[in-house]
This record gives structure tokens, C-alpha cells and sequence, in this order.
């Protein structure tokens, strides 16, 4: 083995971080726990209609309570750090804004580019660790000719999360390590079994880590609520694509592009959501065929396996997570824009989320859908 | 790893003597105090014996001590103790957070609480006490010594309740080299306090529980060896410790500087503020090289907020985030303030190499 380092594991509480952590330390590296405090999980518990009972995950008592036993079973220290107030600021807000300016937004992006990869990763170089670790299904490794640092889809696809590290830069996947990328799942829980993890069979966690039991409706109203806000009049016209006022709706944060449920319009066939105009309060809906387009526009744009964008150039596109990727052309169109051309249109594609390039298991880049 | 123990404020090492003094009342002479038999008359003793000692440690009667689970029960049964609704109290905006979480709850109660401010070195005005003053003032709560900055007094400086006037005071073992879960209050004789454990008439019904008897013996034990150094005046050396490791750190780090710099204070603490860092980062940093500090009380580490102490003197939150709490105990030598010398300065200039708001122009702007 090469010369042991000093790793920070980024632990959550979970099987997947936790077998990291116990996996490094094998190894016979020099490990510690982090476990970032990013929302107070009591704080709007009781409110507008949110759960009394405090369920949320990550950062809750019983995540770091989880985690913290990991830690001393596999002997490290383990320590957990505050970034409430940036985790606020950079996650939670935007995330309220997206919402209630027709977005639909992806927290578990900015929280990794925000505080995972930036936040945390400074914390655990100030601590003296040389590389920050995760639980991440993907990979990173350094491309020699090209020069570059390559994050790459893992040997497990179905728990692929590279759609939610489209943002790291160069400088941040070389001090991070995804030992999980060449596994599948089940054998990580058997793992986490062999090294005598009490929580090898726990349930992974699904939803956003502040939003328990994933209504992010009652969120919005308890977070506003709480700070003293009301939630802004979007009430608004249910219109056509050509226009036409089919109906009323009652704030446009209720909808998010491709939607079918809760229009409150019966007409012949059914209708969705094909887009929402913030600025003018409208929800346009129309039928399944108006909800496919052949092209959107990514800003905020980051690069990862090639440095620029002189030219067009074919990837696969993921406009979600659970999107299967689709053949298109992208090119550089603005500064800081891209462009991004289906081969075949495309259902539902929401601004809010983000575009995420592929070619083949490499991460290009990506950026997010105006 | 060598590891130096600089957090003595959060708690202390129970001391040789002290546990030694215990083990007696764990399987040998274990019976329980109230009991008639031999064996009760033997602990019976013993705890008698250490309520003396408390006594003698805070110049008071030892029937005037009543012992409790910790400091912050003491802090309790003497604020719910004497409380009714209607009444007022004064406290002030530094205290324990066993002492202002009461208050709190008092409020919500309908009792009204006035919170005297410090003044940048910590202090309170007593001139402000005595303007808050009211004609339906129950009770003045008030730390003796602070201990984010400058510490518990008990067992540290001398104290006498009588000299000092006053009708309470808390004492947590823990924080003089008895162990965690015993502390004691004193109760000047005459003061009728409303008991919070009801149960047997333990501690002249003050106290409902059967007495920790390991626990108390400890207290006791710690409370005799707390005069003899208070008289030998070993804390001179303590208080030459502490200002070396200030001296140290003053020197060879730029941007750091004293909280409650001029202030009167005990002789173990220094608390520091290291511009441009997170003092949990530095507080971890340290930790992996075998040095335990703290950035302030430990009941509050993990809060969103800076140090409410730090912050009741003025200081602005990015400041108080940056302050790290070192606090020295008996077994503290001067090899360990070496040691902490030669980690603090490097480990600081780590973390501000590599902290986003660190410019060294901008730094002491603050």
C-alpha cells in the first residue's frame, strides 16, 4: 500500500459513508469522521403543518448518533461541524427563491458545491487531512494525457449520484476520493457487515435532507412562515400555449414542468404543465405532445473533462436524475451558456434543474436549465 | 499520541486522592445513609464529614450545605427554589445556560427577569443591579467567575459567604476534581427554599434522593484539598502557567488577542481570539495533534451562535467564533504549555493559508 494518508470521510450516518470510512481505515490510513450540522431539524418541527416528530435526515440527533458509533467502532475521532448558516444561505434560500419563481429546484447539487466540496473540504484540509472521501457511487481518477481530472459514472449504475457533482472543479476532485465508485450496493452493506457496522442494513435516505417526508409545499410555507415572511401572492392564469386563459391557479410554486395533477382544468384530454412564467404568474399547460422540446439552454456552466467548448460536441444529456440521458449536440452559444440540442425532443425538460453532459461513463460537464 | 489536557473549565481529572477517597464507598462501606444499622451509620458519617468540609471550603455552616447532582441542579433548585409568580429577578446576560435556560423558563411563567449587561471585560456594574432593583426583586443571580473566560471560583479563589454577603451559591464538583454528577448549594440559614425532588426528607428535606455516597466523599475530599492549596498558594503557579501560554501565543501569532483583556480573573483561563478562522476548525485541529482546548462552554459546542458570553461583552460574532478557551488545571506543567506553544502558532497558519476570508492587509481591521 502507498504511504498512509490523512483522509476526512464525509459521514452522514449511512451505510454508504460509513463503509468508507471503515474501509479507509483499513487501509491503514489516518481517518477522521466529519459530520456537517447543516439544518436544525427541530426548528420548524410543530409548524404549518409540519411533522411534529422531528423524522428529517441528515444532521439529525439519530444520523450523528449513527454516525458517531461508526466512528468509535472502527476507532477514529470523529468530530461534527457547523455550517447552518452557510447551508441557509447557499442551499435553503435558493431553494425557497427557485420555487416561488416557477423553478424546480435541485438542493443536493448546491449543498455539494456549495458545502460538501467547498465548506467541508477546506475544513478538512485546516484540520490537516490531504483528501476529503465520500460515500458518492461515481468515480475520480487523473487522466495523464489529457491532464485532467475525470469524475466518471460508477460501477453501479442504478445509484449513479453523478448528476449531483456536475459542479466540481479541478482543484476539488483532486482531493477527493469516491471508494465506493468500482462497487455495487449490496456488496457495500456486506461490508459494512463484515467490519461489524450496526447499521449495515439501514434504509438509504431518498428525500432532501431538510424537506422530511419530501413536502416541500408545507416546507415552504413553515420556512416562511418562520421568518416572518408571507408567501408571495403568485396566484395567477391557468393559459394555453397560444394563449388562450383556461383557468386560475393559486401560486405558481404549486407546479413544476411536466406535472398533470392539481390543474383543476377538465377538459377532453389531459393536460400538464409545460411551463411557468414567473414573471407573469402564469402556468402554461397544454397536451403530452407540447411537453416535448428539442433544446434548452444551460447556464452557470462547469467543465470537468475538457477545459473549454470551442466547438460542438456530441454527449448524452441528463436533464434529471432519473432521466435515462439522450443524444444531443451541445455547444458554447453565450458566455457561460451552453446550448444543447436533442437528436429527438425531449419530455419535460424544467428550469430549475441541471443539464449533465456524459460521453460514454465520463462527466463533461454540466450546468443549470434556465 | 501525547495528549495535553487544556480544558480543564469543561471539566478536571478527578485527583488521585480523591478517587482513592472514594473507593471505600463502593463495595466496602456501601450502606445507605439514611439507614439505621452499622452500615448506614457509616456513610451516614462520611457524608456528614464531607459537608463539612464543603463548608469550611466556603466559610459557611455546614448544615447551610445541601448536596445535589451537579451545579446545574444547585443552579435550579435555587432559582425554582425561590421563585413565585409575580415576582422579579435580576440576572445577567452571561450566565451558564443552566442558569439563563431557568430564567427563561421562569418568564414563561410569569416572572419577570432583567438581564444586567457585562461590560467589555465581563463585568457587571453592581450600580446596574441596584437601578434594576424592584420592590418585588426575589432573587440576584450572578456567576461568581465566568466560565468561558475566566472560570468557576470555587476551589480557585477563596471564597467566604458570609464576607460576601450572599444567601446561595452553586458549586459543580467536576470543575474542582470531584467527579461529574455532584455538586452542592449553599443555603444561608433562614432562606426558605421550595425543594424540586420530592421524595424522603433527605438534605432537611431540601433534596428528595439517597445520597451519592462515592460522590459526596469525593466533593469532600476535593473541597480539603482545594483550601490546602488555596493556602499554600499553588495557584500562583497556575495563574505563571496560564500567563506564559498567553505571553506565548501573543507573541508568536499575529492577529489574536485577550477577551476580557484588563478584567480581574481567575488563575487558570485565557480566552483568545484568532482572527480569520473558525475557532471549531482550530479547535479540531488541534485536537488531532493531541491538544484538547475548547472555543467555549461545552454545553453550548455545535450552537449556530457565537459564545452568548463572548457576545454579551461586545464582541462581534465573527471574533467570538474565532476564540478558542484554554484553561489550565492542577496537573498542568510547564512541558505542557510548552507543547501547546510549539502546535498553536503552525496550526493557526494552516488554517488561515487555506481560509477564503484570510488577507493578511484586512485582518486586524476587525
Amino acid at each position: 500500500m502507498s504511504q498512509p494518508r490523512t483522509i476526512a470521510v464525509a459521514m452522514s450516518g449511512g451505510v454508504d459513508s460509513s463503509t468508507v470510512a471503515a474501509m479507509l481505515r483499513a487501509e491503514g490510513h489516518n481517518v477522521v469522521g466529519l459530520t456537517m450540522q447543516l439544518w436544525n431539524q427541530r426548528r420548524l418541527a410543530g409548524h404549518e403543518g409540519m411533522p411534529e416528530a422531528v423524522q428529517g435526515r441528515c444532521c439529525s440527533l439519530d444520523d450523528v448518533y449513527d454516525a458517531r458509533r461508526v466512528a468509535e467502532t472502527i476507532g477514529i475521532p470523529y468530530y461534527v461541524v457547523n455550517h447552518e448558516e452557510r447551508f441557509e444561505r447557499d442551499v435553503v434560500r435558493p431553494f425557497v427563491e427557485q420555487y416561488l419563481s416557477g423553478r424546480t429546484p435541485i438542493p443536493c447539487s448546491l449543498c455539494n458545491n456549495h458545502l460538501k466540496f467547498d465548506q467541508l473540504l477546506i475544513v478538512a484540509q485546516q484540520i490537516g487531512a490531504d483528501a476529503l472521501a465520500t460515500g458518492h457511487y461515481a468515480r475520480v481518477e487523473f487522466d495523464e494525457p489529457l491532464g485532467r481530472w475525470l469524475l466518471k459514472r460508477p460501477t453501479d449504475r442504478s445509484k449513479d449520484q453523478t448528476y449531483f457533482l456536475f459542479g466540481l472543479t479541478q482543484a476539488q476532485l483532486s482531493r477527493t476520493l469516491f471508494p465506493l465508485g468500482g462497487m455495487m450496493k449490496p456488496e457495500v452493506r456486506n461490508l459494512a457487515e463484515q467490519h461489524g457496522l450496526a447499521l449495515a442494513q439501514k434504509p438509504d435516505s431518498q428525500e432532501i435532507c431538510f424537506v422530511p417526508g419530501g413536502d416541500y409545499k408545507k416546507f415552504l410555507d413553515a420556512y416562511l412562515a418562520e421568518q416572518g415572511e408571507s408567501l408571495p401572492d403568485t396566484a395567477g392564469e391557468l393559459v394555453t400555449t397560444s394563449g388562450e386563459v383556461v383557468g386560475e391557479h393559486g401560486g405558481i410554486h404549486n407546479f413544476t414542468v411536466g406535472q398533470r395533477k392539481g390543474l383543476g382544468v377538465a377538459t377532453g384530454s389531459p393536460l400538464y404543465v409545460i411551463q411557468i412564467k414567473g414573471d407573469s404568474r402564469q402556468v402554461v399547460v397544454g397536451d403530452q405532445e407540447e411537453l416535448y422540446t428539442r433544446t434548452l439552454r444551460v447556464h452557470r456552466t462547469n467543465l470537468i473533462s475538457v477545459a473549454d467548448l470551442p466547438e460542438p460536441m456530441r454527449a448524452t444529456v441528463k436533464i434529471r436524475h432519473r432521466h435515462e440521458g439522450a443524444a444531443a449536440l451541445i455547444e458554447k452559444s453565450a458566455d457561460d451558456e451552453i446550448l444543447v440540442t436533442f437528436d429527438q425532443p425531449q419530455r419535460a425538460v424544467t428550469p430549475g434543474q441541471a443539464a449533465v453532459f456524459y460521453n460514454e461513463d465520463v462527466v463533461v460537464g454540466g450546468g443549470w436549465i434556465a | 499520541m501525547r495528549r495535553i489536557y487544556l480544558d480543564n473549565n469543561a471539566t478536571t481529572p478527578v485527583l488521585p486522592a480523591v478517587f482513592e477517597a472514594m473507593q471505600a464507598y463502593f463495595g466496602e462501606h456501601f450502606g445507605n445513609a439514611s439507614s439505621i444499622h452499622h452500615h448506614g451509620q457509616e456513610t451516614r458519617a462520611a457524608v456528614e464529614r464531607a459537608r463539612e468540609s464543603v463548608a469550611a471550603l466556603l466559610g459557611c455552616r455546614a448544615s447551610e450545605i445541601v448536596f445535589t447532582s451537579g451545579g446545574t441542579e444547585a443552579d435550579n433548585l435555587a432559582i425554582f427554589g425561590l421563585t413565585q409568580p409575580g415576582q422579579h429577578v435580576i440576572s445577567s446576560t452571561m450566565e451558564h445556560h443552566a442558569v439563563l435556560n431557568s430564567c427563561k423558563h421562569l418568564e414563561a411563567s410569569g416572572v419577570e427577569v432583567t438581564y444586567v449587561p457585562v461590560d467589555g471585560r465581563g463585568l457587571v456594574d453592581p450600580d446596574d443591579v441596584r437601578r434594576a432593583l424592584r420592590a418585588n426583586t426575589g432573587l440576584i443571580t450572578i456567576m461568581m467567575s465566568n466560565n468561558e473566560t475566566g472560570v468557576q471560583a470555587a476551589g480557585k479563589v477563596p471564597i467566604d459567604v458570609k464576607r460576601m454577603g450572599c444567601d446561595l451559591l452553586s458549586i459543580s464538583g467536576h470543575k474542582m476534581n470531584a467527579p461529574q454528577g455532584v455538586g452542592a448549594l449553599y443555603v444561608r440559614k433562614g432562606t426558605s427554599l421550595r425543594p424540586m425532588l420530592h421524595g424522603g426528607s433527605h438534605e432537611r428535606s431540601r433534596r428528595a434522593g439517597t445520597e451519592n455516597v462515592p460522590g459526596i466523599v469525593a466533593l469532600g475530599k476535593a473541597a480539603d484539598l482545594a483550601r490546602e492549596a488555596l493556602v499554600r498558594s499553588d495557584l500562583d503557579q497556575m495563574s505563571r502557567l496560564r500567563d506564559r501560554l498567553e505571553q506565548g501565543i501573543l507573541n508568536k501569532v499575529e492577529f489574536c488577542g485577550v477577551n476580557g483583556q484588563g478584567a480581574p480573573r481567575v488563575p487558570n483561563t485565557s480566552s483568545i481570539h484568532f482572527d480569520c478562522i473558525e475557532g471549531e476548525a482550530l479547535v479540531i485541529a488541534l485536537d488531532l495533534k493531541g491538544l484538547a482546548v475548547s472555543t467555549g462552554a461545552a454545553c453550548s459546542s455545535g450552537a449556530i451562535e457565537p459564545s452568548h458570553v463572548l457576545t454579551a461583552m461586545g464582541m462581534p460574532p465573527e471574533r467570538a467564533r474565532g476564540s478558542l478557551r484554554f484553561s489550565l488545571g492542577k496537573q498542568n506543567t510547564p512541558e505542557d504549555i510548552e507543547f501547546a506553544l510549539s502546535l498553536i502558532p503552525s496550526t493557526v497558519a494552516r488554517l488561515r493559508e487555506l481560509s477564503p476570508v484570510y488577507n493578511k492587509t484586512t485582518a486586524s481591521s476587525y
